[in-house]
């Protein structure tokens, strides 16, 4: 596979409590603050103050769904939801999306109730962010660090870390919604550092050489059994399921347990579990996804050369 | 008034609630109290009327603690008897409604027991709480608890510090018993808390089966651990926290704390050891709902009460 190249990426974005009430992110803005990085400019960026300062997931409308190039420049009214607001003016700091004044790489911190260690989640096409992903899961050992791809195309991208000219996000878990934990935090301040330690190596003209990595891609969501007249769900995820995310699920093995004591089990396919019981997905009806495990070659990359 | 040698003879425990949603986002007593209210043969026992009640409708549509002041610190006599109706704070209606529900708080008329159902994103296992350490019919139904769940455990925490000691839903009863579970996170059901759960309510009202058809309860010896003190996180001049709960710390609910173990860890990785004078067993260790009211855990030291034979009267 032919290497590829791209020019310094100096300009680099942390946005923190996106989502008001995943408080890795939270503190982490105050802590950068007091951060001094050589050579790359670090911008952080308290992406929902008025979630974070209720210490909720958002005021109106998820801010993490509002980054589509519609919803960019869509006009913005007195009645317009506080988050479509919000991500517009983001846009205007940190990108705007899809031109040459966005930021060189954007990094969105979250967390999420689900065991799933570190994730690094980014679209396929990104090199850079698939580069990064290798760096940390080389250099962190005290929690798994897995890859979640998306294949849409960029263009249609809702999430904020669609905004830079690269961007990944950041999902390190189990943990409460309203919780900061310190091995979390550390995690996170580890990551940061060793990002900025690839930039600063990638700006310095080092050559990052491309290989495998298996990553995992979304197939289907799976929502709670649901009674049919009211709608409110009438099984928990079952305990052989829950804390197990990225353990193969296999046909048959159990994934609910009813109310009344009935095991349900998985019909489909072999699939890999993620965002199991994630308290943010019971309004978007999801109780875990599915995903299939993927190899996945990637280039070379370096810096261009003047 | 009884001695260790004599038996003390209790009312009959006629009139039983079980409380869910005291905490709109504690979704285990959300969700088993909803199930009993549609269906309640699982929790009816030949002598008990047991009733299934949400306490905070509103903050349970909301999936939140509360909406305008936390339920469960509302039951104080100001609350219970101010004036002003729809005025006031919509738990402290609340608190009035319930309290002529299930009360009045202190009378003669009040329920004989009350069970609040609570989660906790702490690693506290299953915790019943004690608020009196002289309820002997309390103390009894606990010790026949922790016997009948075992090998499983569940210990006791006894809150009857003057000064931490706060008015529950729960306290509007004769004998109130708070049930903790965790850890679980706000919003998200466990099916292994749930399920924890409503097995120890199972093994509660069998205890109240058995003292309403007369059996008697021999005397015995209940450890618990009572509530020393609250500590809060580290903070800035400006209120701002400056340190978490260290990760030697961090789930280690009623494990033995010793002066000088790692006890908060800065945002810049330095460590702030316990420095009390001796070892305490700290608990609710980095509950989300305490960062507002200043607690990041509190410490308990373990004492063992003893509870006299009891029958009913």
């Amino acid at each position: 596979m032919e290497g590829v190249s791209f020019p310094p990426l100096s300009r680099f974005a942390v946005c923190c409590g996106t989502h008001g009430n995943e408080m890795t992110g939270v503190y982490m803005y105050r802590h950068l603050q007091k951060q001094k990085v050589e050579n790359i400019t670090v911008t952080t960026i308290l992406s929902n103050p008025r979630a974070v300062d209720a210490c909720k997931r958002y005021i109106d409308i998820d801010l993490n769904r509002c980054f589509t190039n519609a919803l960019l420049c869509t006009a913005i009214t007195d009645s317009s939801p506080y988050e479509l607001r919000r991500a517009q003016e983001i846009d205007a700091e940190v990108g705007p999306k899809g031109s040459d004044e966005a930021v060189d790489l954007l990094c969105d911190l979250h967390n999420t109730t689900s065991n799933m260690g570190l994730c690094v989640m980014y679209n396929s096409s990104d090199c850079v962010a698939m580069h990064i992903f290798k760096h940390l899961k080389s250099k962190i050992t005290s929690v798994p660090v897995r890859a979640i791809c998306s294949d849409e195309p960029i263009s249609e991208g809702y999430a904020l870390d669609s905004v830079g000219k690269h961007g990944l996000s950041l999902e390190v878990g189990p943990q409460p919604n309203g919780v900061v934990r310190a091995d979390n935090f550390n995690v996170i301040t580890e990551a940061f550092n060793h990002i900025i330690e690839w930039l600063q190596q990638f700006n310095s003209g080092a050559t990052f050489e491309g290989g495998v990595e298996d990553v995992y891609k979304m197939t289907e969501k799976v929502d709670y059994p649901r009674d049919l007249n009211t709608n409110e769900i009438t099984a928990a995820v079952h305990p052989q399921l829950q804390d197990n995310d990225f353990k193969l699920l296999r046909t048959g093995d159990p994934i609910f347990l009813s109310f009344d004591g009935e095991t349900l089990r998985h019909k489909g396919r072999e699939l890999y579990p993620f965002f199991v019981n994630e308290c943010a997905y019971y309004e978007k009806k999801v109780a875990f996804i599915l995903g299939e495990k993927v190899t996945v070659a990637f280039p070379s990359i370096s810096v261009t050369k003047n | 008034m009884t001695s260790n040698n004599n038996t003390a003879c209790l009312d009959e425990a006629k009139r039983v609630a079980i409380f869910g949603g005291t905490h709109g986002n504690e979704m285990s007593g959300v969700t088993l109290v909803n199930l009993w209210m549609k269906n309640g043969s699982e929790i009816q026992r030949k002598q008990v009327k047991t009733k299934a009640f949400i306490t905070n409708p509103k903050a349970v549509e909301k999936c939140t603690r509360y909406v305008d002041t936390d339920l469960n610190r509302a039951f104080t006599p100001e609350n219970l008897s101010a004036p002003g109706g729809h005025d006031l704070p919509y738990e402290v209606q609340r608190a009035q409604e319930i309290n002529k529900m299930f009360g009045p708080k202190g009378s003669p008329e009040a329920y004989d027991v009350i069970f609040d159902l609570h989660n906790t994103t702490s690693n506290m296992g299953c915790t019943l709480i004690l608020e009196n350490s002289k309820d002997h019919f309390n103390l009894q139904m606990m010790n026949y608890i922790k016997k009948a769940i075992t090998p499983a455990s569940c210990l006791v925490l006894l809150n009857e510090h003057p000064l931490l000691k706060y008015s529950t839903s729960r306290s509007v009863a004769k004998h109130p018993v708070g049930l903790e579970v965790g850890p679980q996170p706000q919003g998200v059901l466990r099916s292994n808390i749930f399920e924890a759960m409503r097995d120890i309510l199972k093994h509660a009202l069998d205890f109240i089966e058995l003292f309403n058809e007369g059996i008697e309860f021999p005397p015995c010896k209940v450890e618990v651990f009572r509530l020393l003190e609250r500590v809060d996180y580290p903070r800035d001049a400006n209120g701002n926290i400056i340190a978490m709960v260290h990760p030697n710390l961090q789930d280690g609910d009623w494990e033995p704390l010793n002066p000088g173990d790692p006890m908060f860890q800065t945002f810049d990785g330095n460590t702030i050891p316990y420095q009390g004078f001796g070892t305490v067993y700290p608990t609710f260790i980095n509950e989300a709902a305490y960062y507002e009211k200043q607690q990041a855990f509190v410490t308990t030291r373990r004492e063992t009460l003893v509870a006299s034979a009891i029958r009913k009267a």
